[in-house]
């Protein structure tokens, strides 16, 4: 069964390049363009791994961290969060937020996916 | 019921009431325990101003003019209005150094002078003795008409009747006896007559009620009311007259303001006023009610006099009836005895009170600062000797009540008939009106001295006496008429009822001129001649700085000297007995945590003045001052030292202002300093958003353009047309990029000043159709239609051609990247305006919040951040075309409703063509 | 005179006002025949004024500036 990857981020441009990363490395690969979308995506799509942008217009993607890990049929759900900040505040408040990772923004492709595997581990 | 003996028993059964409303009110007192302590009954004590002429003769004046009688009571109240100032300062000094009485108060300004103080005491007796025999005229007069009754006679000239049958003579007995039991039992060390206050307040409920019940009676029950009664008075041709006194001559006018001036004036120095408004106060706070409760009683009581008077010339006509008596004859001719009694009774309350305070008020004066400084002086009569003085100092009190009322009860036999009763007391109120300068301007003036209050009060009182009371003497035939007519020895300059040619003056008002500018001009112009002395500036400077001292109940101390404790202690004692001064002792060395201060052999000088001060409560401050100076070794103080413990004392003050304002500066400062403080954290704040913001939209388009370098990089067998679009997003997203990056400097220049403005006289036509060429494209692609409306011709504008550009640019894009493909519609509008050019771009699109009209001029941000999805563009550009608008003094704004489009719209000055010459 | 605070001035104000009320000119606007509920013109204006000063005065007073 193949990886199910919800992408949550409202810029189209780094969406069609997320897209094609992941669709490459073969994920099933949904989009959501807000936070509300995004829940509602996590609930009936119920991905393994969630891509969390930061800046989102309505629910911020803090928020929607904090809604998936209230949510306790939700905890095996990784989220990687994507944001433009880059000091270390953010990256801890992230981390506390019970992000599994945080990346910023301009990304290395690698990196990237690199990340994306470690979260989700091949099936045996 | 109006026999003679039942008139009799009810007038003694009226005193004896009063006597026991005072008796338990002494008790009360004594017991700590004051019935007197409230501004209720302070105020009905200031009724006392109402006496037998405000009874009976206002009702006289009013049947001869109307309105003539209201300064008498208006004034009052206008001066009661400042009150709040000068009342208050009065109450203040008057407690810090315990005067005793207005000649006291004007005596120890001027430096505790003995002099000044026997000339205000002189001149006081003689001026109210006038107005004390015009009690015993009304007592008398009206006790006469009611015994007449059923008949109505007026009382027949009375200098015929002997002497043990004048029922004025046993009158003024009478009252005198009453007063020496009311104000004499004891003495009290702060001269308060606390029952003598509470009967005056009973009396002057009495005479309200009295007169109100006989006005309303005269109103509705003789007639129907005021509207019948004056009405029928308007029929009356004579009468009619008086409905409108002050017909013809302006001159008239004259007389009224002097009146009022002179009750003003009057209001204040009275001798009985000023006994019952300061001497007998007990709480400071009592005169805020008193300030509007007085007047209110004032014109409670005249309310019916206009009614009382034209009832009673209607009803009395052809002057068979003096209008003096209208308030008794009136119900005397309707066979209303009881009401006729009550009428009486009241007649003889106000003029009992009158003359129960001002008796005392004068006696006290006349003992504390005419007779008792003369006899401390005569050293034949060894009084220093003496163990006990304060049994003389009553025996002198009693003997002047006696006295005054029997002088009072001559000058009315004497010169009673000359005038009707309100000309009599006017001419009492002239002559207090002469304390006014020297006592109002030892309040506010610090350069009044004791020889200007000198020159003044004796100048005031010489043409007082010359224009008022020789005219007075001289109708009652005791000088040659002659003096009247033709001036003394045939100086017609002279003339006591025309100075100076100055005639055609009713003799009030004329001496009011006078007199007041005699006074003020001697009082002033002396003053200035010679500086005060040493005890004078000490003194003036405690009174007039009164209300911006703390209230502390000393002064600074200026007795600089020895004095051996028991001779001081022996001192006190024996004017106020040993038991009264053992207990100032003790509360001295209570209040400076002493032992027994009478243990130690030398009394330090704060004790010194402490005695002084009791003493003063007695004796009054000059004759204190003498007795303890006696006792005192004083070391005297020149008037340098005097001078420089004053310039200390108001440094101090001075300094402590101005620690105070520094204090008010420094916490002023503080608060800017937090202020400024708060706005730099906040721009900080706003910066450290700025900046994060910037990076973030920065970061944004970079990130897909790395992305998808590398993935171009990474995947080279990419579909041609998959490559394509990705090249195609790079190339957009460097583009954008590049585009913020210019923004951004932009925004950074146009902030910080920085900014190269080429300024330059432009078409703003011609901008507009330039930049719908160069948008062209744009509305191919979006499918909108674009309408233009621009005049012919317009004039020109200066700017910065690029920046205007930039601008309309902005407007056109914003405005097609928002319609709907296919339906956009866009137009453009060019208008001349006053002064301005004025450009609106108007789109169909889809319109702003209006929470977000407000927003979208701000740095980064956007409209329709939840609703359509993330719009293209920096969210700069509507900030930097405002800026631009704005620096060259035009105004940008936009106007929309959600839905239902947006128009933008923005100004620009025109060009003056001075300007760019 | 620092004495004057702000209820010192306002009852100053009014005694002003008092002096101008009961002076030529206005007792002359007032000085008609006429009557006003029945009173003579210029009594019920007296009246009517004195009254209103004194409300005044105690509204200053009583109120706390």
């Amino acid at each position: 069964m193949s990886r199910k990857v919800l992408i949550a981020e409202d810029e189209p441009n780094i969406v069609a390049s997320l897209e094609f990363l992941l669709r490459q490395s073969n994920y099933d690969v949904r989009v959501a363009r807000d936070g509300e979308e995004a829940l509602r995506l996590v609930a009936s799509f119920a991905p393994h791994l969630v891509l969390l942008d930061v800046m989102m217009p309505g629910k911020s993607g803090f928020e929607v961290c904090r809604h998936i890990r209230g949510n306790p049929a939700w905890r095996n759900v990784k989220v990687m969060m994507l944001s433009a900040k880059g000091r270390d505040i953010d990256v801890n408040q992230g981390l506390a937020l019970g992000a599994d990772a945080y990346v910023t923004k301009p990304f290395s492709t690698k990196a990237l996916l690199a990340t994306v595997r470690e979260l989700l581990p091949e099936d045996a | 019921m109006l026999q003679g003996w039942v008139i009799v028993l009810t007038s003694f059964a009226y005193l004896g009431l009063l006597f026991a409303v005072a008796y338990y009110a002494d008790r009360r007192a004594d017991a700590g325990r004051s019935v007197i302590d409230s501004p209720y009954i302070y105020s009905l004590s200031l009724a006392v101003y109402a006496t037998a002429w405000t009874f009976y003769g206002s009702v006289g004046r009013a049947a001869v003019d109307g309105v003539g009688f209201l300064p008498i009571y208006i004034g009052p109240t206008l001066m009661i209005a400042l009150w709040w100032v000068v009342m208050r300062k009065i109450l203040r000094i008057s407690k810090q150094h315990r005067i005793t009485s207005l000649a006291d108060f004007i005596a120890s300004r001027y430096g505790k002078s003995a002099l000044l103080g026997g000339v205000v005491t002189v001149i006081a007796v003689i001026g109210i003795l006038p107005y004390i025999s015009l009690q015993l005229k009304a007592v008398s007069n009206s006790f006469t008409i009611v015994l007449q009754y059923p008949e109505i006679v007026m009382p027949a000239k009375l200098g015929a009747v002997p002497l043990l049958q004048d029922t004025a003579f046993w009158v003024a007995l009478i009252l005198a006896a009453f007063t020496i039991l009311f104000g004499t039992r004891h003495l009290d060390a702060a001269e308060h007559h606390e029952g003598m206050v509470a009967a005056i307040a009973f009396e002057s409920l009495v005479k309200l009620v009295a007169f109100i019940a006989v006005g309303a009676w005269v109103s509705w029950g003789i007639y129907n009311g005021w509207g019948d009664l004056f009405a029928r008075s308007a029929a009356e041709p004579k009468l009619a007259a008086m409905l409108t006194p002050f017909d013809g001559v302006a001159g008239s006018y004259s007389g009224w303001v002097w009146l009022t001036i002179l009750s003003m004036l009057a209001i204040m120095f009275l001798p009985r006023q000023f006994q019952v408004t300061v001497i007998e106060n007990k709480d400071e706070k009592h005169l805020n009610k008193a300030i509007w409760l007085f007047p209110l009683y004032m014109l409670a009581i005249n309310l019916f006099v206009l009614p009382i008077a034209f009832g009673g010339l209607l009803h009395f006509p052809e002057g068979g009836v003096d209008a003096d008596t209208f308030v008794l004859t009136l119900p005397m001719a309707e066979k209303q005895e009881l009401l006729a009694l009550a009428v009486f009774i009241g007649g003889l309350s106000a003029a009992t009170g009158m003359v129960i305070v001002e008796t005392i008020a004068l006696s006290t004066m006349i003992c504390n600062d005419l007779v008792m400084p003369v006899l401390l002086r005569l050293r034949a009569l060894r009084l220093n000797e003496q163990p006990d003085l304060s049994g003389l100092l009553l025996g002198i009190r009693r003997g002047a009540i006696v006295f005054l009322l029997l002088l009072g009860y001559l000058y009315f036999r004497l010169a009673g008939e000359a005038y009707a009763l309100v000309s009599i007391g006017l001419i009492s109120f002239a002559a207090v009106a002469q304390f006014a300068p020297a006592a109002l301007g030892g309040i506010f003036w610090m350069g009044g001295t004791r020889l200007g209050a000198l020159a003044g009060l004796g100048a005031g009182f010489a043409v007082w006496f010359y224009t008022l009371l020789l005219p007075a003497f001289a109708r009652s035939g005791w000088l040659p008429l002659g003096l009247l007519e033709n001036g003394p020895f045939g100086i017609e300059l002279l003339k006591p009822l025309a100075l100076f040619g100055v005639g055609g003056l009713d003799n009030i008002t004329h001496a009011m001129i006078w007199s007041m500018t005699a006074n003020i001009g001697a009082y002033v112009g002396v003053s200035l001649l010679r500086a005060p002395g040493a005890e004078e500036t000490r003194q003036a400077s405690l009174f007039v700085d009164v209300l911006r001292r703390p209230a502390e109940p000393g002064g600074p101390r200026f007795w600089r000297g020895t004095a051996p404790t028991p001779e001081l202690f022996n001192l006190l004692a024996r004017f106020v007995g040993l038991a009264n001064a053992a207990e100032a002792f003790a509360d001295y060395a209570r209040r400076h945590g002493q032992e027994k201060p009478e243990a130690h052999p030398e009394a330090d000088a704060e004790l010194v003045h402490h005695v002084e001060t009791q003493l003063a409560g007695v004796i009054g401050a000059a004759s204190a001052h003498i007795m303890v100076a006696s006792v005192v070794k004083e070391e005297a103080l020149s008037l340098e030292e005097v001078r420089a413990m004053l310039d200390e004392a108001s440094q101090i003050i001075v300094y402590s202002h101005r620690l105070e304002q520094k204090s008010q500066e420094l916490e002023r400062a503080t608060q800017e300093l937090r202020a400024a403080n708060e706005r730099l954290t906040e721009l900080d704040r706003l910066k450290d958003d700025f900046v994060s913001t910037v990076s973030h939209e920065l970061r944004t388009p970079l990130t897909s353009i790395r992305a998808f370098s590398e993935i171009l990089h990474d995947n080279p067998e990419l579909a041609v047309a998959e490559r394509t679009r990705f090249l195609n997003i790079v190339i957009k997203e460097t583009e954008r990029l590049t585009r913020l990056i210019n923004q951004i400097l932009d925004v950074s220049k146009l902030e910080s000043g920085r900014a190269e403005w080429h300024e330059s006289l432009i078409d703003l036509r011609e901008v507009i159709e330039d930049t719908i060429a160069a948008t062209s494209q744009l509305f191919k692609e979006r499918d909108a239609r674009l309408v233009r409306r621009l005049p012919a011709e317009v004039p020109k504008v200066v700017a910065d051609l690029d920046r205007i550009v930039q601008v309309v640019l902005n407007l056109l894009s914003n405005a097609v990247k928002f319609v709907e493909p296919g339906r956009g519609l866009v137009e453009v509008t060019l208008t001349e305006e006053r002064g301005f050019l004025r450009v609106d771009v108007r789109d169909n699109g889809p319109g702003i919040h209006p929470a977000d009209q407000d927003v979208i001029f701000d740095k980064f941000r956007q409209a329709g951040d939840t609703l359509t999805g993330k719009p293209q563009g920096s969210g700069l550009g509507l900030h930097i075309s405002r800026r631009i608008v704005e620096h060259y003094g035009g105004r940008m704004w936009v106007s929309s409703r959600a839905g239902e489009g947006a128009c933008f719209s923005f100004t620009l000055p025109l060009a003056r063509e001075a300007a760019l010459a | 005179m620092g004495e004057f605070d702000v209820r010192g001035q306002r009852l100053a104000a009014l005694c002003l006002l008092g002096l101008l009320l009961f002076n030529y000119p206005l007792l002359a606007v007032f000085n008609v025949q006429g009557a006003l509920f029945g009173v003579p013109v210029l009594y019920a204006y007296f009246f009517l004024a004195w009254a209103l000063l004194i409300a005044l005065m105690a509204l200053v007073i009583e109120r706390r500036g």
